[in-house]
């Protein structure tokens, strides 16, 4: 699963290999680079949003290994060999994920810039089984800032995939 | 899809919805190239004081260092601030020149840029940058400057200073039985977009440049770098598709863009700025002001007289100003009104527009005044309201051209169940919690500018509408789309706007909630020419069904040009396009303000804000419940985006009220929770429920009937739930945040 | 930001290859780490990758308590079945802290490792002696509204950040370390310290020494519990007094209590001295207040600080007030009942 080495000393760029919404990736890079930063700089996947660059809004938000991350806070070269899921992996234009669907019916967004980390921590959190009540749905989405303010329509979004979900569950049985 | 409109009065989502959620929004700091240097702006330790050296000796060693440029190395700029003015909303004084000199004017101030092959390299030699300093003692906090207060004698262009006092306001305080005066304060906010402030320059050869800015109005950062740098305007595009919030923060150009195109044209390659969470702290606040409100009034509640006093902090070097007390002689019927509005300097950036700039505090001020006065007369808060409306605009001596704020003080006091508020403070409870209702007037002007705009009818039947406006996440492509579809008679799903692009028709900076108005009655004008030169095409068909037809005989509807008279006969969009003999058919429209109505008429937009809070008195732990906002705003143009615009505000209004405060070390004169970890916004625990209403109001200002949405939410936002925590609990906390500390 | 990489293989080593190198450090989540060396504030040479060594698992220990690895991630410990049912006090502590981004990166070791908050220690363009000793703390003066109020030193201020060791200290956790020299436990109470005239040192663990387990007692003090935190957001903000409490009824009086405070101090503070009060005491207001008079009796404050003394007093009051009732807060909801 690994392809880079396990000592670079001193430091230089070494070979990581990911696998990048279903694609696998190799790519040089310094120790130094976040996740963040490889997603945006290197692989051109600039969904990912940089906005504080500290863990401390949630617009970086992207999932590996089917956890919620901030993707600023994490060492590239430690995610060697993990699966990395951004908001170009859940839909496109066209063909969007229930999710993405929901935020554009309930105008979960406006300047849009938290929306990919919103969508991602969302889509996790509710693969995570925690949130059912609106107050365990706006407790758990609290690591996702909005400056916009759109959070009373970005939780009747989740509510709205959760409700779908639920139905859909229901008639599977 | 037919018989759709008209799209505009709908709730219409948002044409650009699809690219913002799947990641495919671009912004300024996501376009490249293949020579792109990245590019970190040193900031300096001090507040006040000058660079004695820089050592850059170890930075220029570290890996991946292409440049380093200071004040010491800089390529040569003006030697006067005259090019620097070359901004729409420049403030009396003398404009920031990043690498001037060695002087500091304030904490962060840019003093290095390093230039290097990758954003870790810059980021890692620019913390190798050695300053040092001569350090002076600064003074950052307004209070302490408050004797040196003055008249600032230029004024800004576009903001009111206060108006002539009327009456005797003094006296009638002095002689009045029911009378109460007092200081109000706002801690300095931070406008923190989610977007970090960023610029790509794009090297594109011979001169010319494309540059990425973020920025609510391309044309004026582009007057800017080209007037600054001496650069051709036909060799410089700017582009700002997509902007990740700014609430006026990017209404100025920053030291982003000229720290990047100063780069580019230097390495002559493509270079990127983006500034850190704190940086964005280094420029562009909301001021401190210190106001005090004196009100007086009779048994019944009319008010006497009002006196509102501000002293707000600007910088060293520049008079930033905005229109704070105005509407204490505005909002209220009131024939003694004395407003006095101040500036005292401190070693900080310059404060900027932020979100209904002036209004959000001044009116915060009056608005818990008013509450006080409730109270000291016994008198119900809205019925206060209601008993001293004004039915002008007292301080220009104008009727007001709409004003349905009774409605919206009904309509809100309905949905909100004002009625069940039992009127004694610390009367209402649920379970260990204290209940609080409160209320407050919200009001902001309803602006136009001059604007242009251009549509473009394809030979495929699509439509394009364009101008070098902004969407900051206000929905402006949308409406546009909107506006054009319902002008041409197209499906929406045929229509594509398009902004943010200098070489689109011109628009001013988005901004005072004037781009609505705007840029969608450009919008009109251009289709009407548009219509005009389709019908032209369509008549010179070789025996045109539509010979002889004129625009007031036709009807353009499901993409084709129809005779009233005879709806067989008809010409295509498409087949008007193509008898013009080129693949497309376009028309531009100018946009001017209706001067004699502007004239006679005063235009504003009215709120009514109600909060609910839930107060935890032992722990001072507070709670917003829920608030409704009722908004006479004339014509919604699209209902989704209109009320995402007033949550955003409420939002940021209860931010305000709660939480949001920059604290200033006073002796290092240095922000200390620069970052949107200790600078608190309001997350989503703190947010439950806001309730939107849109009370009916025509107005004939502009032919759309629009006044203009993105200030008035926030407007009156903070005093309801300031209010609200005072009925809870009894206690008036004059100075926000309230935050834990000060219930207690 | 420059350093080499060094992925461990073993704990062992891992800790050799930080043991030799002074400037060298173990990284697992990240989520403190990298946020200070992207402020300049942490400059390693070396970091030494420890997340693919197996200290991931539970493991019941012979009395009945619990041994976490001290890789397991805060949200797999905060919703563990063993947790959730034998250490709610920890679990709603978990919850209380950070975001869920954040807790399922970070580690239960790297969050007993965590740096304080203390804005000055953050900002390289100011004097602090735990980031620079001898420089000076500019919180004395300065921005203090968030620092300590108990055992602060004149070279220090700063408060330790975590919610989950504020429940670790209350329930009398132990922590297991490997080092250079072999390896050892480490009370809970004895693992963070005080500033004292070092305050550059958060903890008591030795150069190249790492955490690898946090040991729980056997599971106590059922439904009697409370984590209740008090900010200055409802969520997504660090404590400005956060109480642990638990209590052990025997018949109607209490046999044991347990009250830990965060936000306040170096560290988590206790004092079995002041639980000691409500020993044999009929649960009431006025006997958790002769608690919170006893443990803030030596609070101080310094200015923009000196509510939290007044808010932590009330803050233990009514934690103990929801254990004593079993009526533990719930993190989801912002009324504190």
């Amino acid at each position: 699963m690994s392809t880079s080495q396990t000592t670079i000393d001193p430091p230089r760029p070494t070979s990581l290999t990911l696998t990048v919404n279903g694609e696998l990736r190799t790519i040089e890079i310094e120790p130094s680079v976040t996740l963040l930063d490889l997603l945006r700089e290197r692989l051109h996947l600039t969904g990912t949003k940089k906005g504080c660059d500290q863990g401390q809004c949630g617009a970086c938000t992207v999932i590996v290994d089917g956890k919620r991350v901030n993707s600023c806070l994490q060492l590239a070269i430690m995610k060697d060999g993990c699966e990395v899921v951004t908001i170009e992996g859940l839909g496109a234009p066209g063909d969007l994920h229930p999710m993405q669907a929901a935020f554009i019916a309930h105008d979960a967004f406006q300047c849009g810039y938290c929306t990919p980390g919103q969508i991602c921590s969302a889509v996790a959190m509710i693969d995570e089984g925690h949130a059912t009540t609106s107050d365990e749905i706006r407790e758990l989405m609290s690591g996702n800032l909005c400056r916009c303010g759109a959070y009373t329509n970005i939780v009747d979004a989740i509510e709205d995939v959760l409700s779908q979900r639920r139905r859909h569950l229901e008639a599977a049985e | 899809m037919s018989n759709v409109h008209p799209y505009v009065g709908r709730s219409q989502p948002r044409v650009d919805g699809a690219l913002k959620v799947t990641g495919q929004a671009k912004y300024a700091a996501e376009f490249t190239a293949d020579d792109l240097a990245y590019a970190a702006a040193v900031p300096s330790a001090i507040a006040k004081g000058r660079i004695a050296k820089l050592d850059l000796t170890a930075a220029k060693a570290a890996p991946g260092v292409i440049e380093i440029l200071s004040h010491e190395n800089r390529p040569e700029t003006p030697k006067d601030d005259k090019p620097y003015l070359n901004d729409m909303v420049a403030v009396p004084g003398s404009p920031f020149r990043p690498f001037r000199d060695d002087r500091i004017a304030f904490s962060g101030q840019p003093i290095a840029l390093v230039v290097a092959d990758t954003h870790e390299h810059a980021r890692d030699a620019a913390a190798l940058v050695i300053a040092e300093y001569e350090t002076e003692t600064p003074v950052v906090d307004v209070a302490a400057v408050r004797n040196e207060a003055y008249d600032p004698p230029e004024k800004r262009n576009g903001i009111p200073p206060p108006p002539e006092p009327r009456g005797d306001a003094a006296a009638t305080f002095a002689g009045s039985q029911i009378r109460l005066e007092q200081d109000y304060r706002v801690s300095p906010e931070h406008h923190n977009p989610m977007e970090l402030q960023a610029t790509t320059v794009i090297w594109e050869g011979d001169g010319a440049l494309t540059v990425h800015n973020k920025t609510q109005g391309v044309m004026n950062p582009k007057n800017y770098v080209c007037a600054v740098f001496g650069l051709d305007p036909e060799k410089v595009q700017f582009f700002s598709p997509f902007v990740g919030g700014s609430f006026g923060m990017a209404l100025r150009p920053h030291y982003d863009v000229f720290l990047a195109v100063m780069a580019s044209l230097k390495l002559e390659r493509s270079v990127r700025v983006v500034l850190t969470r704190q940086q964005m702290y280094t420029m562009g606040w909301r001021p401190d002001v210190l106001q005090t409100v004196a009100l007086s009034a009779n048994g019944e509640g009319k008010l006497t007289s009002i006196q509102h006093h501000a002293i707000q902090a600007t910088s060293q070097f520049e008079d930033y100003q905005e229109p704070t007390v105005n509407w204490s002689g505005l909002i209220y019927d009131c024939a003694n009104v004395s407003l006095k509005y101040e500036l005292a300097k401190v070693d900080t950036s310059t404060p900027s527009d932020m979100r209904a700039p002036g209004a959000t505090l001044g009116v915060y001020a009056l608005e818990c005044a008013m509450d006080e006065l409730a109270y000291a007369t016994g008198v119900d808060p809205v019925e206060l309201r209601l008993r001293n409306y004004a039915e002008k605009d007292a301080n220009d001596d104008k009727p007001f051209s709409s004003k349905e704020l009774r409605a919206a003080y009904e309509q809100g006091a309905e949905r909100f169940g004002w009625s069940k508020r039992s009127p004694e403070p610390r009367s209402m409870k649920e379970g260990r919690e204290l209940v609080g209702y409160g209320m407050a007037t919200g009001c902001w002007e309803a602006m136009m500018q001059a604007h242009s705009a251009r549509v473009t009818l394809s030979a495929d039947g699509r439509l394009e509408v364009a101008c070098a406006t902004a969407d900051i996440g206000t929905g402006t492509y949308t409406i546009l789309a909107q506006i054009g579809a319902d002008a041409m008679g197209m499906d929406i799903e045929d229509v594509v706007a398009r902004v943010g692009d200098s070489t689109l028709p011109m628009a001013p900076v988005e901004g005072g909630s004037w781009a609505a108005a705007s840029a969608g009655s450009a919008v009109q004008v251009a289709c009407k020419a548009l219509k005009e030169e389709l019908l032209k095409h369509a008549r010179g068909i070789d025996a045109s069904p539509l010979a002889n037809a004129g625009l007031d005989l036709v009807t353009f509807e499901n993409g084709r040009i129809t005779l009233d008279s005879d709806p067989k006969m008809s010409v295509s969009y498409v087949d008007a396009v193509r008898a013009s003999g080129r693949g497309e058919v376009e028309a531009e429209g100018d946009f001017a303000p209706d001067e004699k109505f502007t004239e006679a008429y005063a235009a504003y937009t009215h709120s009514a804000v109600f909060a609910e809070v839930r107060v935890d008195e032992e722990l001072g732990v507070v709670r917003v419940q829920r608030i409704v906002s009722a908004i006479a705003a004339g014509k919604i143009l699209n209902l989704a985006t209109a009320r995402s615009q007033i949550l955003g505000g409420v939002v940021m209004g209860v931010g305000m009220a709660l939480h949001e405060a920059t604290e200033w070390d006073k002796s290092l004169g240095r922000i200390m929770n620069a970052n949107l970890g200790e600078y608190h916004i309001p997350s989503h625990a703190d947010i439950r429920d806001i309730d939107v209403i849109f009370v009916k109001e025509d107005d004939e200002a502009n032919p759309l009937g629009v006044k203009g949405l993105g200030e008035i939410g926030v407007v009156g936002a903070a005093a309801a739930v300031a209010n609200a925590v005072f009925h809870a609990t009894g206690k008036r906390i004059r100075e926000l945040p309230i935050t834990i500390d000060k219930l207690l | 930001m420059t350093f080499s990489y060094h992925r461990a293989e073993s704990v062992g080593d891992a800790i050799a290859a930080v043991s030799r190198d002074p400037n060298a450090r173990f990284i697992a989540g990240g989520t403190n780490l990298v946020d200070l060396m992207k402020y300049d504030v942490e400059r390693p040479g070396r970091l030494v990758d420890i997340t693919r060594l197996p200290l991931k698992g539970f493991e019941q220990t012979g009395g009945g308590g619990l041994k976490i690895g001290a890789l397991v991630p805060n949200s797999d410990l905060a919703y563990h079945p063993s947790i959730e049912r034998d250490y709610p006090l920890l679990a709603s502590a978990i919850l209380a802290g950070a975001s869920a981004q954040l807790r399922n990166a970070a580690t239960t070791g790297g969050n007993l490792l965590q740096r304080t908050r203390c804005y000055y220690f953050y900002d390289v363009a100011t004097p602090c002696n735990k980031r620079e000793p001898g420089s000076g703390c500019s919180a004395m003066t300065g921005v203090n509204r968030i620092h300590a109020i108990l055992g602060a030193s004149d070279a220090c201020i700063a408060t330790h950040p975590s919610d989950m060791c504020v429940a670790l200290a209350a329930l009398g956790a132990t922590v297991h370390v490997a080092g250079p020299d072999g390896e050892r436990t480490i009370a809970f109470e004895d693992f963070h310290r005080l500033p004292g005239d070092e305050p550059q040192k958060d903890n008591t663990l030795a150069h190249g020494e790492m955490v690898t387990a946090v040991e729980l007692p056997a599971p106590r003090f059922g439904a009697n519990h409370s984590y209740l935190k008090l900010r200055d957001r409802l969520s997504y903000a660090f404590a400005l007094v956060s109480v642990a409490a638990a209590i052990e009824m025997d018949g109607d009086v209490v046999g044991e209590a347990r009250v830990a405070l965060g936000g306040v101090a170096h560290k988590p503070w206790r004092d079995p001295k002041a639980e000691g009060l409500l020993k044999g005491q009929i649960p009431s207001s006025s006997a958790f207040a002769a608690v919170a008079d006893s443990l803030l009796s030596g609070a101080e404050g310094h200015g923009a600080n000196d509510f939290k003394i007044e808010l932590a007093h009330r803050a233990i009051v009514r934690a103990l007030g929801q254990a004593a009732a079993a009526t533990p807060q719930v993190q989801s909801s912002k009324t504190v009942n």
